[in-house]
Parts: structure tokens; sequence; C-alpha cells
């Protein structure tokens, strides 16, 4: 029988099985941030133990780092010191780190693509559940606990058990208009929340292959959303053009092997998948969450749901308090959703190609009064590429703040937070009840549709604008 | 991690059913960067009271907890095994654990011994009668012994192998490490390094 994507990946990491025991797989790429690493390394320190293969782990500071005034020290004293404590770790144990202030430093997701580490075939693991970004290129790529850091550090392997797989078949072709993003938050409100759980969901057919890398790391992303350990999407010739030149893709007679090895990097034709699900995306429009957890989302043509029409008990009881939370009342519009704040970023949406996609909605308009809007580089180097095409300028000239790389408000550890009330069009991947700031109310939309609401004021699509004056 | 076969310490009852791991640490210590010195954070919620078994100085040095029934349980944080350990715990008795608990205490040394909920009955008895008692809890053999009470101890077979050799997951990993080692030999070198 075929094997899937995903099993042909483990089995090539097996280092050791045995009957009734997890298997033993060995990790390709190990990376790592300031949040979830200081009491792995302590435990190291504690038990006398190195870091195996600094040279397969790459650390970054992103979580906690300000997005404004880089150059001057960390104000929140837990920030900083997990900070501190990371810059003293890597330094003791060998380990690269690209600090605030470097030309390589950003969102750990967005780092490692774009040093060409991320590459098919691996496993890549990190103390980050986001790490499912990774399996855009068809690497096993999954997020792991503190003392499972610690075991990576120490050994370069770890213990697991197999995921389920489930393949996701995206068929047809995207309309203008929607994108990446939007297929992502219509899978995971057709599965749930839940529905990926155990699961190594793998994207394909025609809508993914038409992808470019940037965007199917925005579907892998949040795989994880869908309760899923990983996403992946087969290898070809979009991952590597894009892998191709980059610091550390391999080069001359490598190049060629590798090559030669990502190509038998698919499912085969009688794999069997444990569960399969099927999306059209010629149907898709630009989707947007009206709730607390990314499976609330609808078409941005709809409204608000009535709690009173879902049949199911648990669902309609968590529509409520969602609804509550948020401040909606059902039958609202979706399009006349107000907000106070724009932010585009992030490791779902906080690439190159997800900037110049905003740009081009904003360019030449102004924003709407009284919103605000943050535009946060995924990192040091797409902030330097945008500034380079001069989006820097169209942002600013638009009435947006233009940032410095970081999680930033995805997540709030760092001053970018909402205040309670407030709420956001949030280009991110999480909706939950205080995640971009104590009392925040999060709308998760794609780059284009934040923009257009940075435009309108109300959740929006580029469709809704009026045509732009010509830019002088 | 320490070899464990045989315990004798100061018991302290623990008269909670469905202790779960927020009231075992709060969420408001898991910002620091350490993995000791959360001592003072165990229970923080109820060491403000007096009455509170921790504050009796009979207790006070206690290092074999027994507890009611559903010990664990909620959020699957680490920091609460290492706030046991910290205090200076080396067992805690229940009825039933939570098996994510379970599973964290195992992989880091504190023993969690399952007995039924009439033995621990019995023993939180004698150690409210008696402050101060000692409780010896024998891995080897599976028993716990306090005064009179002699009560037979759940642990399951891989963990209480793990315990007894004081082998932690890391330290399980390493029994293979040659088999890493040759893995690594294998490894296609087209893939990449991050130091150059
Ligand atoms: S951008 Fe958000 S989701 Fe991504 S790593 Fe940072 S905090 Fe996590």
């Amino acid at each position: 029988m075929g094997r899937t994507l995903a099993e042909k990946v483990w089995d090539a990491h097996i280092v050791r099985q045995a009957e009734g025991e997890p298997d033993l797989i060995y990790i390709d790429l190990h990376l790592v941030h300031e949040v979830t690493s200081p009491q792995a390394f302590e435990g190291l320190r504690l038990a006398g133990r190195q870091v195996r293969r600094p040279d397969l782990t790459i650390a970054t500071e992103d979580h906690n780092t300000p997005t404004v005034d880089i150059d001057k020290p960390i104000a929140d004293l837990t920030s900083r010191t997990q900070i501190d404590t990371l810059r003293k770790n890597c330094e003791e144990f060998g380990v690269r780190l690209h600090p605030l202030g470097d030309v390589d430093q950003g969102i750990v997701h967005v780092v490692g693509p774009q040093l060409g580490l991320t590459q098919p075939g691996l496993t890549v693991v990190c103390g980050d559940s986001h790490t499912s970004t990774h399996g855009a290129f068809g690497a096993l790529a999954f997020g792991i606990g503190t003392s499972e850091v610690e075991h990576v550090l120490a050994t370069q392997s770890l213990s697991a058990r197999p995921f389920k797989t489930m393949a996701v078949n995206v068929e047809g072709t995207l309309k203008p208009g929607t994108t990446a993003k939007d297929i992502i938050l219509a899978v995971i409100a057709q599965i749930g929340t839940g529905g990926g759980q155990g699961y190594v969901l793998e994207y394909r057919g025609e809508a993914i292959r038409e992808l470019s890398m940037e965007a199917r790391m925005t579907i892998c992303n949040m795989s994880i959303e869908a309760g899923a350990r990983a996403g992946m999407i087969a290898p070809d010739e979009t991952t590597f053009d894009y892998i191709h030149g980059r610091p550390h893709a391999p080069a001359g007679k490598e190049w060629d092997a590798a090559v030669e090895y990502w190509r038998t990097l698919r499912s085969d034709d009688d794999a069997v998948f444990d569960a399969e699900v099927t999306i059209d995306a010629e149907s898709l429009e630009p989707f947007v969450t009206w709730g607390t957890n990314p499976g609330q989302g609808l078409p941005l043509s709809g409204a608000v749901p009535d709690p009173e029409a879902i049949s199911d008990e648990t669902s309609r009881a968590a529509a409520e308090r969602a609804l509550e939370y948020m401040d909606l009342a059902p039958g609202t519009r979706l399009r006349d959703i107000a907000v106070d704040t724009v932010f585009i970023g992030s490791c779902t949406n906080g690439r190159i190609e997800d900037l110049r996609a905003a740009a081009e909605v904003v360019r030449g308009r102004r924003k709407a009064d009284g919103v605000r809007v943050l535009v946060v580089p995924g990192s040091f180097k797409v902030r330097m590429q945008a500034e380079s095409e001069g989006l820097d300028a169209v942002f600013t000239e638009f009435g947006a703040e233009w940032r410095h790389a970081g999680c930033s408000m995805c997540l709030g550890m760092n001053p970018d937070q909402l205040a309670p009330g407030e709420r956001s069009a949030s280009t991110s991947n999480r909706n939950f009840e205080g995640r971009q700031g104590k009392g925040g109310r999060t709308h998760l939309v794609s780059p284009l549709v934040a923009a257009a609401t940075g435009v309108r004021g109300t959740l929006s699509s580029p469709a809704d604008l009026e045509p732009s004056e010509p830019v002088a | 991690m320490e070899k464990f076969s045989r315990h004798t310490g100061v018991g302290v009852p623990l008269r909670y059913s469905n202790v779960d791991t927020d009231q075992i640490i709060p969420a408001v210590y898991l910002k620091r960067v350490t993995r000791t010195g959360f001592e003072d954070a165990l229970f923080a919620a109820w060491r403000g009271d007096d009455s509170f078994v921790l504050n009796q100085p009979a207790f006070s040095s206690g290092s074999v907890l027994v507890a009611g029934p559903d010990f664990g349980t909620g959020s699957s944080r680490e920091h609460a095994v290492w706030a046991l350990k910290d205090y200076g715990f080396k067992v805690v008795l229940s009825s039933r654990f939570a098996d994510i608990f379970r599973g964290n205490s195992g992989k880091q040394g504190l023993l969690t011994g399952e007995l039924a909920q009439d033995d621990i009955e019995l023993i939180w008895k004698v150690l409210e009668n008696a402050p101060g008692t000692e409780v010896t809890v024998d891995l080897e053999h599976r028993q716990v012994r306090c005064a009179e009470v002699v009560a037979p101890m759940q642990v399951d077979d891989y963990t209480r192998w793990r315990l007894m050799e004081g082998l932690d997951d890391i330290g399980l990993t390493m029994r293979h490490v040659d088999m890493i080692s040759d893995f690594e030999a294998a490894r296609p070198s087209h893939k990449p390094r991050t130091l150059s």
C-alpha cells in the first residue's frame, strides 16, 4: 500500500521503534524563542547536559519584542528578563541567535523559511503551536512543550507516536479578492476547531497548487486552529524556486541531490488517509470570524448568526458566550461591524506578499477616522524589502503606523494591545478572548479585508471600495 | 534524576478533592524563567490562611502529600510538579490522579501513588491525630505504611521502573544514544545546518 506524505517523512526519521513504545524520531531543525525555552535550558544546566546539535538549532526574539523604540531597553520587566535569559542561554550553549536589531530577527516562523532553513522532508519543531507553518514546504513541523524542547536540545530527537492523516482537498480556483486566509478560515469553519485533533492535514488540489509559498504558509500556519498537530503541502516547482538561492539552501550537486529527493515527497496515488474533506475554492468569498474561536467564521456577506438557530447544544452555548463577549447582536450584517484597530502582521500574514497586497488596497487612500492601523512586518528582512519597494510610504500616507518586526498584537505580550472593549480586524490567527489584550475583541481576516476595513472603518473587502483617486 | 526505591517523611493531610493545577500553582507564577524556586508558589492562594495545613509547624516540613481524589486536574502546566518538588514533596498519594499530571510527575521523579480512598481516610486520621507522623512509601513493594496502617499502593510498571532506575525522559533516550549517532551518520549532506 502507498504512503502519505506525512508517513514518508515520519518513516525517514525513525531512530528507534519498539513494540508498545512511542517512536524515537530525529529532528532536523529546532527553532527556539524566548518564551518557551528558558526552563528547557535551565533543565540542561541542572542536569549538566549540553545542546547536542547547536548546528541544527536557531533562536530568535519575537514574542516580547517592542515594535517601536527598539534601541531602548525593554520597559516590561518580564519581557526583558525572558529576552536577557535567551541571550545568556544561547551564548552559554552555543546556539545561533538573531536578537532584536539583527537583520535576521523576526517571528521564528517567518525567519526559518526566509533563511532557506525550512526545506521539504525535514522534521521541524519549536516550542510554539504555529510551527505548523513550515509544513508548507513538505516538512513535518509541529509544536512541542517545554520539557520536549529540553529533550530535543539534549538529544536532537523526540519520543512520539505517529499522527493520523487527513486529506484536505481544495478544488477549483480562487476568485479574485479571495486568498489563502479565506481558504483556511473556511476549512476551520467546516471541520471545527477540534476537527483536526490528532491529525496531520495535507492540503491538496488545484487551488493549493496554484498558491505561492507564502500563501501556502498562511494555510499551514492555521492548521493548529483546527486542532491538528501539523499541516503539510507536497513540495513542487513553486517550493523549489522559493528555496533556491537562499542562504541555507543546498547548492551545486547538493541542490540536485536534494531536489531529486524532494520530488519523491508526495502522497502515493494509492495512499489511504484516515479522513478526507473537500472544499470548493471557486465558491469562496472573503471570510471573517464573528466569534471567539477561529471556527466561528462566515463569508463577509453574511450576518452574525442567531444562537437560537443552532441545534447543537454545545455550539449554541459557545455562540451565545461568544456574542456576549464580542458584544454583537444576532442578525447584524458583518459589513456593518465597526472596528477600532486594524492589525496587519503575525506569522500568518506578516510576509512581504501580505504587505504588498494590503498596500495595493490602501495606496492613495486615507484611513477611516478614528481607526488605528498597525502594520508590523513579520521580520526585519520583510520590513527592509517593503521599504525598498516604497510600501512603508504607502502605509504611512494612508495613516498607518509602520512598525518593527515581531509578534506584536498577535498576542499582545509586548505593549501592542487592544484596550478593554476595543475591536480589531486582525490578520493573525487567534480570536480567543483577551488574545490581543484583556477585553479586546478580534475579527480574523485576510490582509485584503484588513486593508479595506482600514479604509471604511467597518469590516469590508476591496470590492466594497470606491475606485481610488489616481495617485498623483 | 535520583533513583527512588523507598521514602520516609512527614505526611501532610490535604483533605480536598479536585485540586487542579491552578490551585497547585496559580497562573501568575508561570511568567518566571526558572524551573526551580517555585516553593513559594505552591498552593499560593491557600498559604495566606493560617489554618491551611502547610502553615502548621508540624506539617511544614512534610514530604508526603496525602490528597483527596482527582488531584492535578486542569491545565497541563509542568510547573505544578516543579512547585511540589521544590517545596520538598517526594510523593503524592491520592485515590485518583488526572492523567496529564500523573504523566508529568513520572517524568520528573515525583511519585504519584494510588491508594484506595478508605486507606487515604485512615492515613488522614493518623496524621491529624498525631501531626508530624511519618509515612513510609515503599515503591519496590508498592506499599504505604503510616503508624498501624499498611496500604497497598498502585503504580504502573513502567513508571515504577523509571523511578527506581532514576531515568527522566532524556535519560531514557540517552540509553539509545548510539542509535542516534548512527542515524546522524547516515543523514544526507544536503540537509541544512544553522551554523556554518
Ligand atoms: S505571530 Fe502570533 S501566532 Fe505567530 S509565533 Fe508570534 S505569537 Fe505565535
